[in-house]
């Protein structure tokens, strides 16, 4: 055991947990916001609920790393995006990992939300109408909330899942988390060592995430605490 | 259109037989993976149910740790960490220079072993699924656990595990396109080279999610057929 060796391994791996967080929050905001969109079109009409399901098939069937090469990769083969304002940020690995992680986040959370949206209780909206809500106070007050809470701790496990696939990011020259460890492998041949450390460093990532989670859904979800068992 | 065919097609300019090829190396690498995933998947939820304290707290941290941390994390461990440990093993035995590991053999027991930590979940949720009467009833006629576990536990268990299994292939399909990072020839890898070679990136990747598409859709009817054929008691209802 070298411990000299494995503290400046971990010092270094440690400063690259920002970037790993950043592209995680980044990409799982972004999605969420999407598939919030998604699961709404998709609740609306026939043809937005089409389209929503093949987005949703196509995303969800392929692997993330085809994703990430076919934004990172194969956008550049077209000359309108070449030549459009898109391509200052399509031409960096950093938005395109940001896209498609985004994007493929977006297609397994809105199927969270649907779910969620389906497990509203038909009385609250009833309710919320016969109160004279419109349609827009309706979803803000009722639909939604119950919606995301139910939603929750599927989601919960839907950004532990995003911050494993951030390590994706390393294979288009990121150097995140899995980028940095591989950098120092090529350095000092000790493989062993420096992938154990960094994956200490995204279990105990995982294991905040997933207490921080625990703690938003008791908060949520008052009424359900204090309940004798 | 016409240039596009061709160029994935069987002919001369064709990268049809390498794509076919590579999606058949990527369903076995897959196949191998889930298999291997099945044995740890089994001693895990049989660690996890009738082990003592110390196999059960083993099961758990393994489960823990493989579904806590990325994949492609695991692969390189393997793949970098077995090339390292086989390395020293072979200067030991006084083989000079550097020992690889092959890309299947990686991906297989890379992906088998985090496959396993999902399985040994699957499996031990359908096996407390088996209602308890069943096993009580097997008991009371005098069945050994190896005759019970044959006609009752794993008939039962294997129906109620099959959806839960069947997310889990789908999960190893697409994992096994990280296996590409050794180097070894599957199919993301074929892709990487074609779009390379041809510059046609976007064609290549398009085909490639294509391809996946193909493989992830045929697997899951046959999956859910399998869930169907089981079944079949329970809808004459």
């Amino acid at each position: 055991m070298d411990l000299a060796f494995l503290g400046e391994t971990l010092l270094r791996l440690a400063s690259a947990i920002p970037t790993t967080l950043e592209l995680a929050f980044v990409s799982v905001s972004i999605g969420l916001a999407l598939a919030l969109l998604l699961a709404l079109l998709r609740a609306s009409s026939v043809i937005g609920a089409a389209c929503v399901r093949a987005y949703v098939f196509v995303f969800r069937g392929s692997p993330l790393l085809v994703q990430i090469f076919l934004i990172y990769y194969g956008l550049g083969q077209f000359d309108a995006v070449r030549e459009s304002f898109l391509w200052p940020f399509l031409r960096r690995p950093w938005w395109c990992a940001i896209l498609a992680l985004a994007l493929n986040t977006a297609a397994y959370g809105s199927e969270i939300i649907r779910g969620g949206l389906a497990a509203v209780p038909a009385g609250s909206i009833e309710a919320g109408r016969v109160a004279g809500m419109s349609r827009f106070t309706l979803y803000r007050r009722i639909v939604l909330p119950l919606a995301l809470r139910q939603a929750l701790p599927a989601y919960g496990s839907e950004i532990i899942i995003m911050v494993k696939s951030t390590s994706l990011a390393s294979i288009i020259t990121i150097t995140e988390l899995t980028g940095t460890a591989r950098q120092i492998v090529s350095d000092s041949f000790r493989a062993i060592e420096v992938f154990v450390c960094a994956g200490l460093i995204y279990l105990a990532i995982n294991f905040v995430l997933t207490r921080a989670v625990l703690l938003l859904e008791r908060t949520l979800t008052p009424h359900a605490r204090g309940v004798p068992r | 259109m016409q240039a596009y065919f061709s160029l994935i097609g069987f002919g001369p300019q064709g990268w049809g037989a390498q794509l076919a090829w590579a999606t058949l190396m990527t369903l076995s690498v897959s196949v191998a993976a889930f298999a291997t995933g099945t044995v740890f998947g089994v001693a895990g939820a049989w660690a996890k149910l009738s082990g003592g304290p110390v196999l059960r707290g083993l099961a758990d941290a393994y489960t823990t740790v493989l579904r806590g941390i990325p994949d492609l994390l695991v692969i390189y461990l393997f793949y970098f960490g077995g090339s390292a440990l086989l390395t020293r093993l072979g200067t030991l035995m006084g083989h000079d220079g550097f020992l690889g590991l092959n890309g299947f053999v990686v991906g297989m027991l890379a992906i088998g072993v985090v496959s396993g930590a999902y399985q040994t979940e699957v499996m031990r949720a359908a096996y407390l699924a088996i209602p308890r009467g069943e096993i009580e009833a097997a008991r009371a006629v005098g069945m050994g656990r190896a005759l019970m576990l044959r006609r009752i536990v794993a008939p039962r268990g294997l129906r109620i595990a099959l959806p839960g299994l069947g997310n889990v292939w789908q999960q190893v399909l697409k994992e096994s396109a990280l296996i590409s990072v050794t180097g070894m020839v599957e199919l993301l890898r074929q892709i990487h080279i074609a779009a390379g070679s041809t510059r046609l990136p976007f064609d290549f990747y398009a085909t490639g999610a294509a391809l996946f598409l193909l493989l992830t859709t045929i697997t899951s009817l046959l999956f859910r057929g399998a869930e169907r054929r089981t079944q079949r008691h329970e809808r004459a209802r």
